[in-house]
């Protein structure tokens, strides 16, 4: 029962982290993108599990590189190279999936967070509040950048530098979520729970607020209908998510 | 009067793409004198814009008087309809003072009314969007304002009024403006000076004595006339 306490803690830690900082991620137009992206976890898993280092720590080195990519093509080119950057995340995910050590294959792809030790629960905590502040204290010049990029440059906010700062931090909360529900489904927990806000936010505090707050209901309820229905938890996450976009939906009709 | 020149432009070259979008345009910008930019679509006038508020590369030189603060009202905004995002929200990017937003919302003719403020900025009309953006352009107290008319969008009446707030800014605010304007009608009523362009400088000085069939026609090709009523 503590364990089930603490799991569904550092669940909501996460969910709160993704739902806030995939808010942007939805503003920007940069959904699937956002969501390809965290297949790009899966090779740096692997490599770090072969080598014997941390799959966490192999997972953040693969999404800094892959974000470091995204936010180079987003400043040099005028049409976003979608095609391109959907072929390149598929690719490393048929990567992955090769040489990937057989058994923790299925856990790096759909996640255990039963596996998530008290130590590494606690930092996952800490870091996700972290990115949460650091998100905040942006929030402004990303938000300006999405309005109008020209306005912005012309208030002298620099766009670019902000830009891959945010991208860096969703790196990280996507590294720590991975653990939660797999490289497969991270990406609709930094989506989802943004786009279930959208449909029914006035303004802009309430569209972040109800990101968090979407993102941290689908992990509390994800995780305990997994222990009691006695199913993956990272599947059961991301359904609640989905759950609350379709009702979000229907009441926005 | 040199104390009294807000902004030199001499020898501006812009280059995009390899292609020569503005070449060797040279004017200059009094201060508290409203300078029309008209030109055909293509012209160079929006990048010579972006060149003024120091958005893109150039060669040449662009000297704005020192200290002198920039406001500056974009055509549109690259937003979504459902953006949650509200006029009073957006305007507090840059709100100091509450006094201050105030008299800038009834400057520009904003119904204050916190129905208005609480609006999405998606879905204002073309006359509404354009009032919300120069009242954030006059949030911070600028010394100019760079208004770049958009071509489309806006129904005739607001139309009437976004000038008669412009005239209004002239008259109430020690402001310099320099807009870019689609009509000759309100070139003739509000500009102390137009600069043709058409990647160089067609023609330069007040509406009166530059606005000649000739030169318009230089600048807009043969059914310039059409423009020219009063």
């Amino acid at each position: 029962m503590d364990n089930l306490i603490f799991l569904i803690a550092v669940g909501s830690a996460i969910g709160i982290a993704a739902g806030y900082l995939g808010s942007f991620m939805v503003l920007k137009r940069m959904s699937l993108v956002g969501d390809a992206l965290t297949h790009v976890a899966l090779p740096g898993m692997a490599i770090a599990l072969t080598y014997g280092f941390s799959p966490t720590l192999g997972a953040l080195i693969a999404l800094t590189l892959a974000v470091v990519g995204i936010w180079y093509l987003d400043e040099t080119t005028d049409v976003y190279p979608e095609a391109l950057v959907g072929i390149f995340f598929t690719a490393s995910l048929a990567l992955g999936l090769l040489i990937t050590p057989e058994p923790e294959l299925l856990e790096a792809l759909f996640g255990n967070i039963e596996k998530i030790g008290f130590v590494e629960g606690v930092i996952t905590i800490i870091i996700s509040f972290a990115v949460v502040i650091l998100t905040w204290s942006i929030s402004q010049k990303i938000l300006m950048g999405v309005v109008s990029e020209e306005l912005a440059k012309a208030m002298k906010v620099s766009i670019s530098k902000y830009n891959l700062f945010y991208l860096l931090l969703v790196g990280v909360i996507v590294a720590m979520g991975v653990k939660f529900v797999g490289t497969l489904l991270m990406g609709a927990l930094v989506i989802v729970p943004a786009a279930a806000a959208k449909n029914v936010s006035r303004g802009i505090n309430s569209y972040y607020f109800l990101s968090a707050v979407f993102g941290l209901i689908s992990a509390v309820i994800g995780i305990l209908a997994a222990n009691i229905l006695n199913i993956s938890s990272g599947p059961a996450v991301v359904l609640t998510s989905i759950l609350i976009f379709i009702a979000t939906y229907l009441l926005k009709k | 009067m040199p104390d009294e020149s807000l902004l030199t432009v001499s020898g501006l070259k812009v280059r995009l793409d390899n292609q020569l979008i503005l070449d060797d345009l040279s004017f200059e910008v009094t201060k508290d004198k409203t300078l029309a930019i008209i030109g055909p679509n293509g012209a160079g006038k929006s990048v010579l814009f972006r060149a003024l508020l120091g958005l893109i590369p150039y060669q040449g030189e662009i000297k704005w008087k020192s200290g002198v603060k920039i406001g500056y009202v974009p055509q549109r905004l690259s937003i979504e309809k459902d953006i949650p995002l509200t006029v009073g929200e957006f305007l507090s990017f840059k709100e100091r003072v509450k006094a201050e937003r105030e008299k800038v919302l009834s400057l520009v003719g904003i119904d204050k009314e916190v129905s208005f403020l609480n609006k999405k900025l998606g879905v204002l009309s073309g006359g509404q969007l354009q009032r919300v953006l120069i009242a954030f352009a006059l949030l911070d107290n600028p010394d100019v304002l760079l208004f770049d008319e958009p071509t489309s969008g806006i129904d005739i009446s607001s139309e009437e009024t976004i000038y008669s707030l412009l005239h209004r800014l002239q008259d109430t605010q020690n402001l310099t403006i320099i807009l870019i304007s689609h009509e000759l009608q309100v070139v003739y009523r509000y500009a102390d000076t137009v600069l043709c362009l058409n990647k160089e400088k067609i023609c330069f000085g007040t509406p009166e004595e530059t606005l000649d069939k000739e030169s318009l026609i230089k600048v807009f090709g043969k059914e310039a006339g059409f423009y020219h009523h009063h």
